[in-house]
């Protein structure tokens, strides 16, 4: 009778050390970015947006304004065509336009896409690029996350017009609107959920490096057009978080810091447009 | 009477559209696949798969293509990994979905979820700067073994932590879509909460949790920057868990530079991408199953 209780406290103490173990770790990284990262940017706050020198990747001398930029060229096209195509796809997927079965292998499909390691989608562009002979470039970059973030952004926007009520559909059809009509008040209901997928989809673009450093074609200058070579933040990071020049490190640092902070914010601002935007939706403000 | 057709062109050419975009998404898989293999088919026909896969030699400047260092320490470090993060995010899931009041089950939700959203690099840079340093200065020396603390212990810890949100937040998932009845039935009978937990919710939530386990090892496997910047690189089969060691998505980063320039290993590395995208295909295929069967079981 009395091992019952005693398995029962064990147990609980071991839930208590389990939480505590994965709290921990968010804490320390936030921690040492915050410390490395935050006394970079504090001691020299112009790397940000100087960009790089000639002997950039030995002497660290100038910023590195070249991977901001390129961090931005490249997420923000991939999330704009990405959420497009996706709001397409999830609107298509509902039961007004397709079977349930063909809408089911479809999200299987997206299913499978989602968890596929953003490498491969890094070497299936770099496959593409070696076929027709063209070196990396930002274009190849902004193709290779619209990859990766599409099938993110079109499963959350799926399941939030999913969960659009069918009266609401009904009555929409009842005075006589077609589907197209129809799914622009469908979309304003769902629109939390879907901002909410387009900024995680946002969120894993900006922070990937194996899907681009294949096929951006990393360089260290500032970037330039469509067809030039680009690189982001990840990459820089990865590159230079263990190079033996301590300014190439710092700078390493200071753009860890910089992403936690991009990808704070969106976390952020998708809570923020969450709440803003359920305005459309019955109960919200 | 123009109005009226403006509309109907908008609706056929909007349906036509998205029509268009699920057939490009579908391709694109399709696609992902059939580009792969043709690439690496090249280094297929030149050897046998049994040599590829089994043989312990990388070296391509004298054209062998050993990946078997690179499968062991894959599934090194995957397993591992899975081992400290299963139990750990089991437990933390109980917690947050039967024990934590409801404000601090939101809180923690949102803590993982910011766990989740951290860039992979930015995990590789703080187990550079805080887990190598401490495995090579204090945890080797403290078990008597020799190590610069870049090597597959040193990974594993780190893809634990990268996987744990996913686990913990899909663990969650399914043991809050369980019928609050199964509790009620299970208390009334004279349980304790415990074994609540143990002999009813965890049974019944058993076909979500291990399908969020096989996303999570899916994860685990593909996973290549954080991998990459810890593991060491050494294309060598691993001796013990604190030698430096190589992974099959590592591999293809480290040897990026080369792959320009000889067919033959572009094609290999192609080959090792083509593997990785089959066999997270796999994973998350039988994760899905799995979850469809829960669904049906429930009635949800």
């Amino acid at each position: 009778m009395k091992l019952r209780y005693l398995e029962e406290r064990m147990f609980k103490i071991l839930i208590g050390i389990s939480v505590s173990l994965v709290t921990v770790p968010l804490l320390i990284i936030i921690g040492t970015v915050l410390l490395k990262g935050g006394k970079v940017l504090v001691d020299n706050p112009g790397v940000l947006i100087t960009p790089p020198g000639s002997r950039y990747l030995i002497t660290g001398e100038g910023g590195f304004l070249h991977a901001v930029l390129g961090s931005l060229y490249l997420v923000i096209p991939a999330t704009l065509i990405a959420s497009l195509m996706g709001f397409g796809i999830a609107l298509f997927l509902q039961s007004d336009y397709t079977s349930q079965r063909i809408s089911g292998s479809i999200r299987t499909c997206l299913d499978v896409l989602w968890g596929t390691p953003s490498i491969v989608y890094g070497v299936f562009v770099l496959t593409i690029l070696i076929f027709i002979n063209q070196r990396g470039c930002l274009l190849a970059g902004i193709s290779a996350l619209t990859l990766l973030e599409l099938p993110i952004i079109t499963r959350y926007a799926d399941e939030a017009i999913r969960a659009v009520p069918k009266e609401l559909k009904d009555a929409c059809y009842s005075i006589g609107t077609t589907r197209y009509e129809a799914s622009k008040v469908v979309g304003r209901y769902a629109l939390p959920g879907i901002i909410a997928g387009v900024l995680i989809g946002m969120g894993r673009g900006i922070g990937d490096a194996a899907s681009v450093i294949f096929t951006s074609g990393v360089s260290s200058v500032m970037p330039g057009g469509l067809f030039d070579s680009v690189t982001a933040m990840p990459i820089l990071i990865f590159q230079q978080a263990s190079s033996c020049y301590p300014t190439v490190r710092g700078h390493a640092y200071a753009a860890a810091f910089t992403l936690i902070l991009i990808v704070g914010i969106l976390n952020f601002l998708s809570r923020f447009l969450v709440r803003k935007l359920s305005k459309y939706v019955p109960g919200g403000k | 009477m123009k109005r009226f057709q403006l509309r109907l062109l908008k609706e056929g050419i909007s349906s036509k559209a998205m029509f268009l975009l699920t057939i490009l998404i579908f391709s694109s898989f399709v696609a992902i696949f059939v580009t792969l293999s043709l690439k690496s088919s090249l280094v297929v026909s030149e050897y046998s798969l049994k040599e590829l896969l089994f043989s312990s030699n990388w070296d391509p400047e004298r054209y062998s293509f050993g990946f078997f260092p690179a499968i062991v320490g894959t599934g090194y470090v995957t397993l591992i990994s899975m081992l400290f993060a299963v139990p750990i995010a089991i437990l933390s899931a109980i917690y947050i979905s039967e024990y934590a009041s409801a404000q601090k089950s939101v809180f923690l939700s949102s803590f993982i979820d910011i766990l989740a959203g951290i860039p992979s690099v930015v995990f590789g840079l703080c187990a550079l700067l805080v887990i190598v340093p401490f495995v090579g200065v204090y945890l080797g020396p403290a078990l008597g073994i020799e190590t610069t603390g870049m090597c597959v212990f040193t990974a594993s810890i780190v893809l634990a932590v990268m996987v744990l949100p996913i686990i913990i937040s899909l663990s969650v998932e399914a043991l809050k879509s369980l019928p609050i009845e199964l509790r009620d039935a299970s208390l009334s009978l004279g349980a304790t909460k415990w074994e609540t937990i143990k002999g009813v919710l965890l049974k019944g939530a058993s076909p979500g949790i291990f399908s969020a386990i096989l996303l999570g090892l899916g994860r685990a496997f593909g996973e290549t920057m954080a991998v990459a910047m810890v593991i060491g690189g050494k294309n060598q089969i691993p001796r013990s868990i604190f030698s430096a060691g190589q992974t099959l998505p590592s591999l293809i980063v480290s040897s990026f530079g080369e792959m320009m320039s000889i067919p033959i290993e572009q094609s290999a590395l192609i080959f090792i991408a083509l593997l990785l995208f089959l066999i997270v295909t796999f994973f998350n295929l039988i994760a899905r199953y799995i979850n469809t069967r829960l669904k049906k079981r429930w009635h949800l």
